[in-house]
C-alpha cells in the first residue's frame, strides 16, 4: 500500500468527470476516447474536428503537466511484444464493445446505462483475472 | 469554430484529470487490478471522483433541451440491448487492458513522458480498430 494515492486519484477523476459534463454541456458529446480516435481516423465524416482538438487538448495538457508539475515517474513493465499484442487486443475489442473506460465505465455507468454497466463488469473481471493469470500462474512480470 | 474550442478546453481538463490521477501510469493500473498481489486500490477513487462529478452536474445539463453549440446531445438509446458484440469486445477489451495496463485515454496522457511505448501502443491500437473496420466490410 506503499503507493496509495487517494487524494490525486480523487481530484484527477473529479477533473475527468468535469471535462466530461462540460464536452456533453457544450457540444452535446459523449467523452468516449476510442470513438474519438476511430472518428479521427473516419476521413470522409466532416463532423470530425471536434475530436482532434479534444484529443490535442488531452495530450497537450499532458505534456505540460509533465514538464512542469513534480510527478511519480511513469514505468512501464511489460516487453515490446506484449505492449503491440495488448495494443491491437484494445483497439479491436472497443469498436467491437463501443467504447472502452471513459465511454463505458465513466459516462455510460453515470447515465445508468445497461449495456455500459455490463460491459465495464466484464472488462474489469477480465483484466483483473488476465492480472491474476499474467502476474501469479505465469509469473511474467516483465 | 466554437465546438471545436470547446473540445479542446475539455480536453485539457481530461489530459489534466488523466495525469494527475495517473492513469497514464501503466504499471499503477497493473497495482490496481492485481488484488490478489500487491494491491493499490487508489484508481477507485478516480472513478468515484469522475461518477460522482459527472452524476451530478449532468442532472442539470440534462434539464437542458439541447446542449450549447449543437441542436441535440448525441447519446446512444440507454435502453438497447446487451448483444454478443458489446460482451465479445468487453471481453477482449479487458483482456488487452490486463496485458498493459494502457486504455485508449490513459496512453494519449502517457506521450507526455516522452517515451516510446506510449507511441507503439497507440500504433497498435489503430491497426486493431482498422482490423475491426476491415472484418466489419468483408461481412
Amino acid at each position: 500500500m506503499e503507493n496509495f494515492t487517494p487524494y490525486s486519484a480523487f481530484l484527477g477523476g473529479s477533473l475527468i468527470g468535469l471535462a466530461a459534463a462540460l464536452l456533453m454541456y457544450f457540444n452535446g458529446r459523449i467523452a468516449g476516447i476510442s470513438g474519438m480516435i476511430a472518428g479521427v481516423f473516419d476521413v470522409k465524416n466532416h463532423e470530425n474536428h471536434w475530436r482532434l482538438f479534444f484529443l490535442g487538448g488531452l495530450i497537450l495538457a499532458a505534456m505540460i503537466f509533465n514538464l512542469f508539475a513534480p510527478h511519480s515517474p511513469v514505468t512501464y513493465s511489460r516487453s515490446t511484444f506484449l505492449l503491440i499484442i495488448s495494443g491491437i487486443l484494445v483497439g479491436y475489442g472497443t469498436r467491437l464493445g463501443s467504447g472502452c473506460t471513459s465511454g463505458h465505465a465513466v459516462c455510460g455507468m453515470a447515465r445508468l446505462s445497461k449495456r455500459s454497466i455490463v460491459a465495464t463488469l466484464i472488462f474489469m473481471s477480465v483484466a483483473i483475472l488476465t492480472v491474476f493469470i499474467t502476474r501469479h500462474l505465469l509469473g511474467i512480470s516483465s | 469554430m466554437t465546438k471545436n474550442f470547446a473540445a479542446l478546453f475539455c480536453g485539457i481538463l481530461f489530459g489534466l484529470g488523466l495525469t494527475i490521477s495517473q492513469m497514464s501510469n501503466p504499471d499503477k493500473v497493473l497495482s490496481f487490478l492485481d488484488i490478489s498481489g500487491n494491491w493499490d486500490p487508489s484508481l477507485a477513487f478516480v472513478m468515484a471522483g469522475a461518477l460522482m462529478t459527472l452524476g451530478a452536474l449532468q442532472h442539470f445539463i440534462f434539464k437542458r433541451e439541447k446542449p450549447i453549440y449543437d441542436s441535440q446531445f448525441h447519446l446512444p438509446n440507454k435502453n438497447n440491448g446487451i448483444d454478443k458484440r458489446l460482451i465479445l469486445g468487453a471481453i477482449i477489451f479487458g483482456f488487452g487492458w490486463g496485458i498493459s495496463g494502457f486504455c485508449p485515454g490513459a496512453v494519449l496522457a502517457a506521450f507526455g513522458d516522452g517515451r516510446i511505448e506510449p507511441f507503439l501502443f497507440t500504433l497498435s491500437l489503430g491497426a486493431g480498430m482498422m482490423l475491426f473496420r476491415l472484418l466489419q466490410k468483408e461481412k
